[in-house]
């Protein structure tokens, strides 16, 4: 197992966003988690992220535990994360972003090659290198987003909430693209509001529910879940 | 890094650097005694107001009590001059060192217990005042009736001792004013500066990205620290007084950042056009008030507080940006401001 989850507590203050969470992530996988808005999906990713300290539990990647392990040498082991909201450096250029992402020790030898790699993947951020990130349109910016994640050569992403507020049709390009990244080899978690498309990509889901894992299987196991239609698909 | 990258000087501005090099080179030759005061005074600030810029500017963490490392700087080798002989140079090496401990308790404080933004602003002021009212009470360095170096008159100038004439004194702020841009150039442009940058536009995404922004915010504040206490050993040998009240004072603080904000927080030229502006603006102003036989002791905080307003009000990045753009200076240095103005200016990045 690539990134194993358990037990996991977290707490902000006294109230309790992570109850005894487990979770399993195989390598080249993708892995889906769906919730409720507060239920502690991001919680979880930046916790794994090295972004919240736990206050209980194991997060072992390729066997070894790294929970409470500050960002910067969580980033370092391979594991990238793209936050929630586009979380670009609005004043800098599209290149400058993207250099930021491989400013790490581990991402800098392989810069030239991962730049190649992520403009091929995303041409509009090659048209745009000059401009202000603040002034690409949302959907570029959530390209940008995964383009500087990719650039610090990470072996496991995690994404949170790619699609929010962005129109439709490029909802679908981002989740191609993900899908994309993972047929490449790109171990993928991906929390998305999108249940039905991103259960349908993934090899594994799990549905967190006020912090706890209530439910767990394949992404079609979920998609045929009674309870999984009615409370995240409207069906 | 390829040419994409924004910042880079236009062979254009080398050439006004280089002119006005010249001119602030063979100045003291053509200046009284009192426009070489007040020459002094404009690098003077233009040194401080970049030291201030390399934490507020490029890392994006607000000090508003950098006086205390002035203050430090200047009492440090003010008293190992007077009470042990050490000269300047070699106090400095304590001066620094002092001023840079104390920013890294600051920087330590702050950024371990999650202190930013406004709160950190707070804290800054609170040491600074600590100081004063400490210094006020010390009575190795005068406490509040002053500490003073020995002044005498001095046939030549001793740069070893820092006692001379006022003209070495400019050469001195002039030779530190130069090495500060180089160093804040070099730092914009390093690894460092780059990840300085990611923390002031967003901090949480520069973490996500596997910043240790703990150690580059506390890089930033011990570098700025340092510089800053070198403009403190200046202080101390130019005016060979010092007393807690003045150099410690919340006043003394906020007139050293007024310049790079009026000029452009965050860009290379700003905190040196900015002191440029305000000081030679605001002594511009009391000539003139002088000359029509006015006499009026506040004009000159009235008139920093119009520069502020307007500056605020019609350039909110500084006068450089727009100045660099309508020169055709730069390739691009463009407004490197907080977050905060993100959104109202699109299309400022595409100035090229």
């Amino acid at each position: 197992m690539m990134l194993r989850v358990e037990g996991l507590d977290v707490f902000y203050g006294d109230a309790q966003a992570l109850d005894g969470v487990a979770l399993d992530v195989p390598e080249g996988s993708i892995v889906a988690i769906i919730g409720a808005n507060g239920a502690g999906k991001t919680s979880l990713i930046r916790t794994i992220g090295g972004m919240i300290r736990p206050r209980r539990g194991r997060i072992l990647y390729r066997g070894e535990d790294i929970a409470g392990w500050p960002s910067h040498r969580v980033c370092d082991l391979g594991i990238g994360q793209v936050a929630e909201g586009r979380q670009i450096f609005p004043t800098l250029s599209v290149a400058e972003n993207l250099e930021m992402g491989a400013l790490l020790a581990r991402a800098r030898a392989l810069r030239n090659r991962n730049r190649e790699r992520v403009l091929a993947l995303f041409p509009i951020l090659a048209e745009r290198a000059r401009q202000a990130a603040g002034t690409l349109s949302g959907g570029e910016q959530q390209m940008l987003a995964i383009a500087r994640c990719l650039m610090g050569a990470p072996d496991l992403v995690m994404f949170d909430e790619p699609s929010l507020g962005l129109a439709p049709a490029i909802v679908q390009d981002v989740l191609a693209t993900i899908a994309e990244l993972n047929r490449d080899g790109l171990t993928c978690v991906l929390v998305e509001q999108n249940v039905a498309v991103s259960l349908r990509l993934a090899a594994r889901a799990y549905v967190l529910e006020n912090g706890r894992v209530t439910l767990s299987g394949t992404g079609g196991e979920l998609l045929a879940d009674d309870r999984v239609r009615k409370a995240y698909l409207g069906l | 890094m390829s040419g994409v990258f924004t910042g880079a000087v236009r062979p254009g501005a080398w050439v006004f650097l280089f002119i006005f090099l010249a001119a602030l080179l063979v100045a003291p030759f053509l200046a009284n005694d009192y426009v070489l005061t007040i020459l002094i005074l404009i690098l003077y600030f233009a040194y401080v107001g970049q030291a201030w810029n390399i934490m507020m500017g490029f890392a994006g963490q607000l000090s508003l009590g950098h006086a205390i490392y002035v203050g430090l700087g200047a009492y440090t080798t003010a008293a190992l001059y007077v009470h042990y002989g050490v000269g300047p140079w070699i106090g400095l090496i304590a001066g620094m060192a002092i001023a840079v401990a104390c920013g890294a308790l600051i920087g330590f404080l702050a950024f371990r217990f999650g202190v930013s933004g406004v709160y950190f602003a707070i804290l800054t002021i609170a040491f600074a005042e600590f100081a004063r009212i400490g210094f006020d009470h010390f009575g190795w360095v005068g406490a509040s009736g002053g500490y003073f170096l020995p002044v005498a008159q001095y046939s030549h100038n001793d740069v070893w001792n820092l006692r001379g004439k006022p003209i070495m004194f400019y050469y001195l702020m002039l030779a530190l004013s130069m090495a500060a841009f180089a160093i804040c150039a070099l730092l914009l442009r390093s690894r460092m500066g780059y990840f300085w940058q990611a923390i002031r536009e967003d901090e949480e995404a520069a973490r996500s990205l596997g910043i240790d922004t703990f150690r580059y915010k506390m890089y930033a504040v011990t570098i700025s620290a340092g510089m800053t206490s070198v403009a403190g050993m200046f202080f101390a040998f130019y005016y060979n007084n010092l007393f807690p009240e003045q150099v410690f004072h919340i006043s003394r603080s906020i007139e050293l950042i007024l310049g790079p904000i009026i000029g452009g927080i965050g860009t290379l030229f700003g905190p040196i056009v900015g002191a440029v502006l305000l000081t030679g603006l605001a002594e511009g102003l009391r000539e003139i008030m002088d000359y029509f036989g006015y006499d009026a002791p506040g004009a000159k905080q009235v008139f920093y507080g119009v520069c502020l307003l307007v500056v605020v009000l019609l350039v909110p990045n500084g006068v450089w940006p727009p100045l660099a753009r309508a020169l055709r200076l730069t390739g691009g240095e463009r407004r490197k401001t907080g977050e905060g103005h993100a959104g109202r200016e699109t299309g400022e990045g595409r100035d090229r």
